[in-house]
């Protein structure tokens, strides 16, 4: 069993490295973005009987900064 | 005045703040990061900056979640005095001692260089030795000191005084300028410029020693 994490600034934080990959892409000639944010995937093995409640108690206490951050879990295979 | 400056693998300022404290004429203790509890005796724990655990996953995250630092919580919620610097601001973020966040740098560079100071509040025993208002010069380094705060928290910060030090010139995109945060009891400091490289002739200038003598002012009076 897997667990995916994501991870993403929350809104309103801004992102300095999202707005330079928008620009990158403005340069590249891609002038239709208007807005880019950059998260982070965090892929979990889980061990049989992990529950979706850990992986949220693993994500409050580790895997994301919920001052700046927000996240959401995804629960994959059985 | 006894320390304890904290070591994690990937610090790269424990000795130098280990310096800073002992040319005030503190004792001074290293801490391993595996320790799970702290020498006795301790008036204030030191977090040092470098790259801890080689900042995965987030600056000073891993490092907030050691076996030590879960007793560097319970010290300062028990009226402990900490100061942290560059990484260990980050790492006192982190564990929550101190509000907000240090993301990316704005300008997404890693910015080295000599940085000029306003002294914001000297109602801390880290500033009380300086004036109010008092423009210093102290280096910094970092790629990871955008301090992330939102509006509300700005004015509460700067309405407590809990602004320590502010940038007179922006380096790196922090919110309301804020370059070092007190916490509510004012006994716990975070700041991204580095006073400890500024306290010997060698270093240029002296302007960060006031830092470590405040400190062992404030510890020799209470």
């Amino acid at each position: 069993m897997k667990a995916k994490v994501h991870v993403m600034l929350k809104t309103g934080v801004l992102d300095p490295q999202g707005e330079a990959v928008r620009h990158a892409l403005g340069t590249l000639g891609f002038d239709g973005v208007e807005g880019v944010r950059q998260g982070k995937v965090i892929e979990l093995d889980l061990a049989d009987g992990t529950s979706e409640a850990d992986v949220t108690e693993m994500c409050e206490k580790l895997l994301a900064n919920t001052v700046i951050e927000r996240y959401s879990i995804e629960m994959v295979g059985a | 005045m006894k320390a304890g400056v904290l070591t994690f693998p990937g610090s790269n300022c424990d000795r130098d703040l280990a310096q800073g404290f002992k040319l005030a004429g503190a004792d001074v203790e290293m801490v391993w990061h595996k320790e799970t509890s702290l020498p006795s005796g301790l008036d204030v724990i030191g977090i040092p900056g470098g790259f801890s655990f080689g900042d995965y996953l987030r600056c000073g995250a891993i490092a907030a979640r050691s076996p030590i630092c879960a007793a560097v919580v319970e010290f300062a919620k028990g009226g402990g005095h900490v100061i942290g610097i560059c990484n260990g601001f980050q790492v006192l973020c982190e564990t929550g001692l101190l509000p907000g966040a240090l993301m990316r740098n704005a300008g997404l560079t890693f910015v080295c260089r000599q940085q000029q100071l306003v002294v914001d509040s000297t109602d801390s025993p880290y500033t009380s030795g300086f004036d109010k208002g008092a423009r210093i010069t102290v280096p910094i380094a970092h790629h990871d000191g955008n301090y992330s705060a939102d509006e509300d928290l700005v004015a509460r910060l700067r309405g407590e005084g809990r602004v320590a030090f502010s940038y007179a010139d922006n380096p790196n995109g922090s919110a309301g300028d804020i370059a070092g945060v007190l916490s509510e009891n004012r006994r716990v400091l975070g700041m991204m410029p580095h006073p400890e490289r500024a306290v010997e002739a060698a270093h240029g200038n002296r302007d960060g020693a006031a830092v470590f003598a405040s400190l062992m002012d404030a510890m020799a009076t209470a």
